[in-house]
């Protein structure tokens, strides 16, 4: 077709592909192959000849990896549910604003990405703890006599997750309101729609697609998490992510660490598959 | 516009000033307790200070941790744009076969998520020996870098007159004259972007850092997790406004070089 196209020789493309193959083989590719290898592993540090479905039964029979998954899942929809709803107006008001301040007010909504969630974690723990900004508060306004438990449990785990994960719901929602239209409102309007139904006849449905792909990637994001469920969750907080770390890093039980990042990829892809239903099925 | 009541214009904009104030409010108060003087956590600050900057400044092991995470952060940084920019070239100038599978590759690190990644990692990193090496940082973090790399200057690359290279190769340049001299510099500002946010993203990264690191080369954002699952004093309050400041003034700075917003 083109000139630099006939010219393209094999150790051209060699030089171009074979840095990013190499790198990525042993980056992604090979991690990959060896966690689903490990993971029906004999031996203890995951390799070995031998292949087996211990892992996946002593998983599969333990009530306690039962609860955990439970718990991820409701982690995660709670998680994916409260950050949304409380992105929505953010993201609603920058896709329509005209005010001149939108660029820095759009900034400040996902400036926290660019602050670690270690970081943001521990502003939560300054929050919510026992000590923390609301319950001095409550104490000094005489409300409260003890500290209310807020920090080192799943409420805790909850808000912070919410807050972590909302500029990501903020975005996502962003790039998905573009078919959002002042000329459609004001058409509703002067036939005589109130607010109300211009908002749910109008913007609701148009905003939906951009909605349902918040919420997905918050899900992903939180059920995947695990720094903060251990942070704020002070060791009583099991999800799958926190027990991965475990076994991993501390029990150091490899083959059953690999089994139940598996099942964290199986639970992770499923969710996937399910939203590309979900909007294909909203688009038609 | 649709018609608004003054009241209901007010409540709105009510709403979204909480919303900010919930968004914005780890950030806010690590700001204020930075400047606190006590050794524990507590809220409000008594007396302030910046005895807590001080304090960051003489902990050791979080200063060693900083230079360790700066020094993996560049390699990482230039090692991901190099390789991304020769992987954009393949898949945006050549027709090849097995394209698909390639350009699978480079996005297949987004769909799977950081710590599935990480036990993979600890898996194959352990046979080799690479456990808390700094090579086998690099390693990890240059495969979550990559993806990020490719798609910033495969869009550059994209924008790029074609005619502009099919007339330097016409006029008798070689095709590696060609990417020297024309390409390179047309698509300088993706190639800067894609390494600035390698960067970033290696300097952040926790969650994979946490799974293969530990005392020898552990980075900064492991050091202030394993600091916070036995003591939240202030210091990491200090700490971490000078990482925010960090991270803000790297990318004003490129977006003043460059306007990063161009190029991502």
């Amino acid at each position: 077709m083109t000139a630099v196209e006939k010219k393209t020789s094999r150790t051209l493309l060699l030089v171009l592909l074979l840095p990013g193959l190499l790198a990525l083989g042993i980056s992604f590719v090979a991690p990959m192959l060896w966690l689903l290898r490990a993971s029906f592993s004999t031996s203890a540090l995951g390799g070995g000849d031998g292949w087996t479905l211990d892992k996946y039964s002593e998983i599969l029979t333990d009530p306690f990896y039962w609860r955990v998954a439970g718990n991820t899942l409701n982690y995660g929809v709670t998680v994916a549910i409260f950050a949304v709803i409380l992105s929505y107006p953010i993201a609603l008001f920058l896709a329509r604003s005209t005010s001149k301040y939108r660029g820095i007010l759009t900034a400040l909504a996902i400036a926290p990405l660019l602050t670690s969630s270690v970081v943001r974690t521990y502003g939560w723990m300054v929050i919510l703890g026992d000590r923390g900004v609301i319950n001095s508060t409550l104490q000094w306004l005489t409300l409260t006599d003890a500290p209310l438990r807020l920090s080192n449990n799943q409420l805790g785990a909850t808000i912070a997750m919410i807050e972590i994960l909302m500029p990501y719901a903020i975005l996502a929602m962003l790039s998905g309101f573009g078919r959002l239209n002042s000329q459609l409102e004001e058409a509703a309007t002067m036939l005589g729609a109130n607010r109300f139904k211009v908002f749910t006849r109008i913007i609701l449905p148009l905003s939906l697609p951009g909605v349902i792909t918040a919420a997905l990637l918050v899900f992903v994001l939180a059920i995947s998490g695990f720094i903060t469920p251990r942070l704020m969750g002070g060791g009583r907080v099991f999800v799958l992510g926190t027990e991965v770390f475990q076994e991993a890093t501390v029990t150091l039980n490899w083959p059953l660490a690999a089994a139940l990042a598996v099942m964290l990829l199986v639970l992770f892809s499923s969710v996937i598959v399910v939203y590309r239903r979900a909007l294909r099925a909203l688009e038609a | 516009m649709v018609k608004t009541s003054p009241l209901a214009a007010f409540a709105w904009r009510a709403l979204i000033t909480l919303l900010y104030i919930f968004l914005l409010a780890p950030i806010i108060i690590v700001f204020v307790v930075s400047f606190d003087t006590r050794k524990y956590l507590a809220f409000p600050p008594e007396s302030w200070s910046f005895g807590s900057y001080i304090a960051v400044l003489q902990n050791e092991a979080f200063i060693s941790a900083f230079w360790r995470s700066l020094g993996l952060g560049t390699i990482v940084g230039i090692g991901a744009v190099a390789i991304g920019t020769l992987l954009s070239m393949a898949l945006t100038r050549h027709k090849f076969r097995g394209e698909g599978a390639v350009n699978f590759l480079v996005i297949a690190p987004f769909i799977v998520p950081n710590i599935v990644l990480a036990v993979g990692l600890v898996l194959v990193l352990a046979a080799f020996k690479l456990l808390d090496s700094y090579i086998g940082i690099v390693i990890a973090h240059l495969g979550v870098t990559i993806p990020y790399t490719v798609r910033t200057v495969t869009m550059s690359l994209m924008s790029v007159d074609r005619r502009v290279e099919e007339a330097a190769l016409v006029h008798g340049a070689s095709p590696l004259q060609v990417f020297w001299r024309v390409t390179l510099p047309l698509i300088r500002p993706g190639i800067i972007a894609g390494g600035v946010i390698a960067f970033l993203i290696s300097f952040d990264e926790t969650t994979i850092s946490l799974f293969i690191v530990s005392v020898k080369t552990s980075t900064l954002p492991t050091e202030i997790y394993r600091y916070l699952e036995y003591s939240t004093d202030p210091q990491i309050a200090a700490l971490s406004v000078v990482l925010i400041l960090i991270s803000v003034a790297v990318v004003v700075v490129v977006e003043k070089l460059i306007g990063l917003r161009k190029a991502v």
